[in-house]
C-alpha cells in the first residue's frame, strides 16, 4: 500500500531560497540556518519519496484577488516554476502526479473536503523554497513528483486551525488508499512567527513559537483549538501560515517521531524551524 | 472592517472590505510581474496609475511611495512588494519605514531575535 514515510514542517521564506540561488547559504548570515537543517537532509537524502505533497500558500504569483480559494489542489502533471517579478527562481520546473492528484481530490471531496481544482498553476516560493530545503542541488530534476495543495492564509477568513487539522487528517487516509507501493512525504510549510506590515512588523514570539513546535507533535488538539485571532495576535498576521503545518501533521498521524528539529531568528523578517516527523513503524 | 474580522493592534488583518478598496491598487501591483509593464510603469506612472483606475487618494499613495497609506488604503503587503522591488526596496526597508526606524536598526532587531508585543 501506498505509505506516509515522513512529514516535514518548514518554513518558506523567499530569502532562504534566494541565499541558496545566490550561493550565500555558508555566508555569516545564513550559516546557522543552513547548518540545522543538515541532520534533517542527511536523513531525508536516504528516505527519499516517490511523491511529495506540499501544502502552502500562493503569494499573489499564481493567484489573484479574483478568486481566493480556501483550499485548492493542483492536478497537473506539470508545474512551471512562477516568475514572482524578478524572474522565475533558476530551479526546475515541477513534476506532477496526475493520478495520484486526482484520487486525493476524490477522497477528499467524498470526505467533505470540497476542494477548488487549479488544471493549471505556476509554483511561487511557498513550494519550491521548501524542496529546496528538503533537496539543495536538484540538478536538472527534482527527486520526486509533486502535488501541490493551497490554503488561503493571506485574506480573512482563513480556513480554522482545526480545519487544517481535520483536512490533514482526511489527506492521509486518501494517500494511504492510492492503489500501488508510492512512498510519500507531506510538507506543511509557512511560518514560524512573523508579520511584514503595520505597527508591529518585525514580530517575533520565540516562546510561542517553541510551544508550537512541542505541540505539534504532542498536542496539535490544542494548536487546533487556537483561533485565527489568536495565531494572528501571537505570531503575527503572517504567522498564521502555521496553520499549514496542521494538514501536516493530521495526514502523518500519531504514532510518530521526531527525527530533527531546529529553529533560527531571523531569516530576513522571519523566525524559521523545520521540524521532521517520521512514523515510529518506518524502519 | 466586517463585523467579525479579528482587530488586532498594530496589524493589518486583511479581509474582504480591505481587498475591495484597494483593488485598483493590488491589480496594478500585480501587473509589475510582468518586465514590460514595469517598463511602462516607470515611463509614465501617473498614466499607469490611470490605466488601473487608481482614485485621487490611491494614486497619491503610489506616486509619493507613501506605502503606509498604501496599506491603509486596502493594499496588500504581498502585492505592493512587486511596487517596492522597482524601487529597489527590499521587505526589510519596508520595516522599517512601518516601524519608523531606518533599514539598519530594523534588521539590527530581527538579529537580536525580533521585536517583542507581550
Amino acid at each position: 500500500m501506498t505509505e506516509i514515510i515522513w512529514g516535514l514542517g518548514t518554513s518558506h521564506v523567499p530569502s532562504i531560497g534566494a541565499a541558496m540561488d545566490n550561493e550565500k547559504a555558508q555566508d555569516e548570515y545564513w550559516k546557522p540556518l543552513f547548518d540545522g537543517y543538515a541532520p534533517a537532509r542527511e536523513w531525508m537524502a536516504e528516505n527519499t519519496p516517490d511523491v511529495a505533497v506540499i501544502i502552502y500558500n500562493d503569494h499573489a504569483n499564481a493567484l489573484g484577488l479574483e478568486m481566493i480559494p480556501t483550499f485548492a489542489i493542483g492536478t497537473d502533471d506539470h508545474f512551471n516554476v512562477a516568475d514572482e517579478g524578478y524572474g522565475p527562481r533558476k530551479v526546475p520546473n515541477v513534476r506532477g502526479h496526475a493520478e495520484m492528484s486526482e484520487h486525493i481530490l476524490v477522497q477528499l471531496v467524498n470526505d467533505g473536503f470540497d476542494m477548488t481544482v487549479c488544471q493549471e498553476l505556476d509554483v511561487d516560493h511557498g513550494l519550491t523554497v521548501p524542496l529546496s530545503v528538503y533537496c539543495p542541488e536538484p540538478g536538472e530534476q527534482w527527486p520526486c513528483q509533486v502535488i501541490p495543495i493551497l490554503v488561503n492564509v493571506l485574506q480573512y477568513p482563513q480556513p480554522t486551525a482545526q480545519r487544517c487539522l481535520a483536512l490533514g487528517e482526511a489527506l492521509g487516509r486518501a494517500i494511504r488508499s492510492f492503489p500501488g507501493d508510492l512512498k510519500v512525504a507531506v510538507f506543511g510549510t509557512g511560518g514560524m512567527s512573523h508579520q511584514l506590515s503595520g505597527a508591529r512588523a518585525g514580530l517575533i514570539n520565540e516562546k510561542f513559537d517553541r510551544e508550537f513546535l512541542r505541540d505539534i507533535k504532542e498536542n496539535p488538539e490544542r494548536l487546533a483549538a487556537l483561533t485565527r485571532e489568536d495565531y494572528i495576535r501571537e505570531a503575527g498576521s503572517e504567522g498564521l501560515e502555521m496553520i499549514m503545518w496542521l494538514i501536516m501533521r493530521g495526514a502523518i498521524g500519531d504514532d510518530i517521531e521526531r527525527v530533527h528539529e531546529t529553529y533560527h531568528v531571523p531569516a530576513s523578517n522571519t523566525a524559521a524551524a523545520l521540524t521532521l516527523f517520521a512514523p515510529v513503524t518506518a524502519s | 472592517m466586517t463585523s467579525t474580522t479579528p482587530i488586532v493592534e498594530g496589524t493589518y488583518v486583511y479581509d474582504i472590505v480591505q481587498s475591495k478598496r484597494g483593488r485598483p491598487l493590488n491589480r496594478l501591483c500585480l501587473s509589475l510581474k510582468e518586465s514590460a509593464n514595469r517598463d511602462q510603469f516607470v515611463d509614465d506612472e501617473n498614466a499607469y496609475c490611470d490605466r488601473f483606475g487608481l482614485d485621487d487618494d490611491l494614486k497619491k499613495a503610489v506616486l509619493e511611495r507613501d506605502w503606509v497609506q498604501m496599506l491603509d488604503l486596502g493594499g496588500s503587503i504581498f502585492y505592493i512588494i512587486k511596487l517596492a522591488a522597482i524601487d529597489k526596496k527590499s521587505m526589510q526597508d519596508l520595516g522599517g519605514i512601518f516601524t519608523g526606524m531606518t533599514t539598519e536598526d530594523f534588521i539590527a532587531e530581527l538579529r537580536a531575535g525580533g521585536r517583542s508585543f507581550d
